[in-house]
């Protein structure tokens, strides 16, 4: 019975999530070092890499200011609505991206509400970079916020108290006292809320207009590869974001392993 | 979604805040709604605004279409059936890393997360590959008749991969707390392993399970990138919603896009909703006993 579970639990991970995996990395160096290296040094590939950098580098910074606010208010505080608020912060991942894409369309696209304006303003927020920014941080809202919101629930607000008793001010307490008890919390946060920032597709593709050299992120540009029947530089793209995965999940482990204790005890999605 | 519509009246507010020595309410509490309006809750109340514009008859145009009713089956339809193979090989996985110790638990552990953190596109043509009549997969499946690329069977494969971490994850934590002893003590009591699984072990991990299942069907439905690689999008057999979506985008038909999206939403919410009580009514019937 043990065994035969082990061999059918084992069967059914590695064909469903270890071989793609395996054949990302096969199918990229199907060509050969040459094909590999030369994908990536591509202006175009350079460009989209710079851009998914920018776009992460800006939705992580801003929904990691908002999930420290939010588990702030939420956990030190009591009021009426909580559970709506909770609910709420969670909302975008019952949203397909798709849609996440769709709705800054309707208020920034050219037919959107603020399209004429902000075309006459000569702003531009979708097929730009902007819009990529703006669906990026839709996606991944809640991804720090509901890491921190059980943490700091069940470390309590008594550590606070004793510091603001002792005479520190509001910043001083987040400073040395909160922020040390959160650190690992917030690591674990931003490293999922990263790799989700980095891969995003759907919503992005809404909002990017698929511009070579200018609005294509990572994800994007193994899409143009891939239609365009160049699987192996496609795979060379994707084989650099499929590393991002394995480190990601490898700090993630390390994190779980090393300071289990000082993550939320519950592990929610 | 199950919460009620309290605002906080600042009376109330106000007589809450004096009682805590703790600062930052106002600061933090008025960013964290700023934020989230401005990013989340007033461009998502747009889609709804603009459904509403078109009116019943415009909506029901755009949805009652042969095409459109046939992306939105396929989308909830294949979700469904692939939340459905993880509900059944989601709580295996999770009681074999639970409960049994083997060597390579901790990568296998670690790789369940996959899903999660490789992207989705990456994911898309990965699979793709795989079940491609030349992949490594589909080269078996081929000969036996089997088409699974390019066909409404590839989106039921992408729907199962994107998944499954949601069911085993939220698996995991109930079957560590679940006592072994009443398990043993069934097994004691005369209970064959049968009745062991479904009296003692299943109630016990029900309602986690259908959380999971709700959350693995969620995520599905809106799937878009895992999905568009493998589906092969053939319109009426295996194009799904969100990409029709898209497609009505490039058309400029930006009523029809939002008709689709509006439809979408409700559907999922209503669902996930339906989830949500039969999941508090389980946790009522079997809260006794677990």
């Amino acid at each position: 019975m043990r065994n035969s579970l082990i061999v059918v639990a084992l069967l059914f991970l590695s064909s469903f999530l270890l071989l793609p995996l395996i054949a990302v990395f096969t199918e990229a160096f199907r060509n050969g070092i040459q094909t590999y290296v030369q994908a990536l040094s591509d202006p175009d590939a350079q460009a989209a890499i710079r851009l998914t950098l920018i776009a992460a580098g800006i939705a992580v910074p801003l929904n990691l200011v908002f999930g420290v606010c939010a588990a702030w208010a939420v956990t030190k505080f009591e009021f009426r609505g909580k559970s709506l608020l909770v609910s709420l912060i969670d909302l975008p991942f019952s949203v397909s991206p798709v849609i996440a894409g769709l709705i800054y369309v309707l208020v920034f696209g050219a037919q959107g509400w603020l399209g004429p304006w902000l075309d006459a303003q000569g702003i531009k927020i979708i097929f730009a970079i902007p819009g990529i920014v703006l669906a990026t941080l839709f996606v991944t809202v809640p991804f720090i916020a509901r890491e921190l919101i059980p943490l700091m629930q069940e470390q309590g607000t008594e550590h606070e108290q004793a510091a603001l008793t002792l005479g520190a001010n509001g910043w001083q307490t987040f400073w040395h006292v909160t922020l040390p008890n959160i650190r690992w919390g917030l690591l674990y946060g931003v490293l999922l809320c990263n790799a989700r920032a980095m891969g995003e597709f759907g919503a992005v593709s809404v909002v990017s207009g698929h511009i070579r050299g200018l609005t294509n992120t990572m994800p994007l540009h193994v899409e143009i590869l891939y239609n365009e029947y160049q699987f192996s530089a496609a795979f060379a793209v994707a084989s650099l974001l499929a590393g991002l995965a394995l480190v990601t999940l490898g700090l993630k482990s390390w994190l779980e392993w090393r300071h289990g204790e000082s993550l939320a005890a519950t592990r929610r999605y | 979604m199950t919460t009620t519509l309290w605002l906080p009246t600042p009376a109330a507010s106000a007589r809450r805040r004096s009682r805590s020595v703790i600062p930052g309410f106002g600061l933090t509490m008025g960013f964290t709604i700023l934020y989230l309006s401005l990013i989340v809750l007033i461009p998502l109340a747009g889609v709804f605004f603009k459904a509403a514009g078109l009116g019943w008859q415009g909506l029901w145009d755009v949805v009652s279409s042969a095409r459109v009713l046939a992306a939105l089956k396929l989308s909830f339809g294949a979700a469904l059936i692939g939340a459905g193979i993880n509900a059944v090989f989601g709580p295996l996985v999770a009681w074999v890393v639970v409960r049994y110790e083997f060597p390579g638990k901790r990568v296998l552990d670690a790789i369940i997360d996959l899903p999660f953190a490789l992207p989705t596109a990456v994911a898309g043509i990965a699979l793709t590959s795989l079940y491609a009549g030349n992949g490594w997969i589909g080269q078996y499946l081929e000969p036996m008749g089997i088409k699974v690329a390019f066909t409404p069977l590839g989106v039921i494969v992408a729907c199962t991969f994107i998944g499954l971490p949601f069911v085993v994850r939220t698996l995991q934590p109930v079957l560590e707390d679940a006592e072994k002893e009443f398990e043993e003590a069934a097994a004691s009591l005369g209970a064959d392993r049968w009745q062991t699984i479904t009296r003692v072990i299943l109630p016990a991990i029900l309602p986690a399970l259908l959380t999971g299942f709700a959350l693995a069907f969620a995520r599905a439905v809106g799937e878009y990138g895992s999905i568009i690689f493998i589906a092969g999008n053939l319109p009426m057999i295996s194009e799904i919603a969100p990409l029709l979506i898209i497609i009505k985008l490039e058309e400029f038909d930006y009523g029809g896009a939002t008709a689709v999206a509006a439809t979408m939403l409700v559907l999922s919410f209503a669902l996930l909703l339906a989830i949500n009580l039969l999941q508090a009514w389980t946790r009522r019937r079997h809260g006794g006993r677990s």
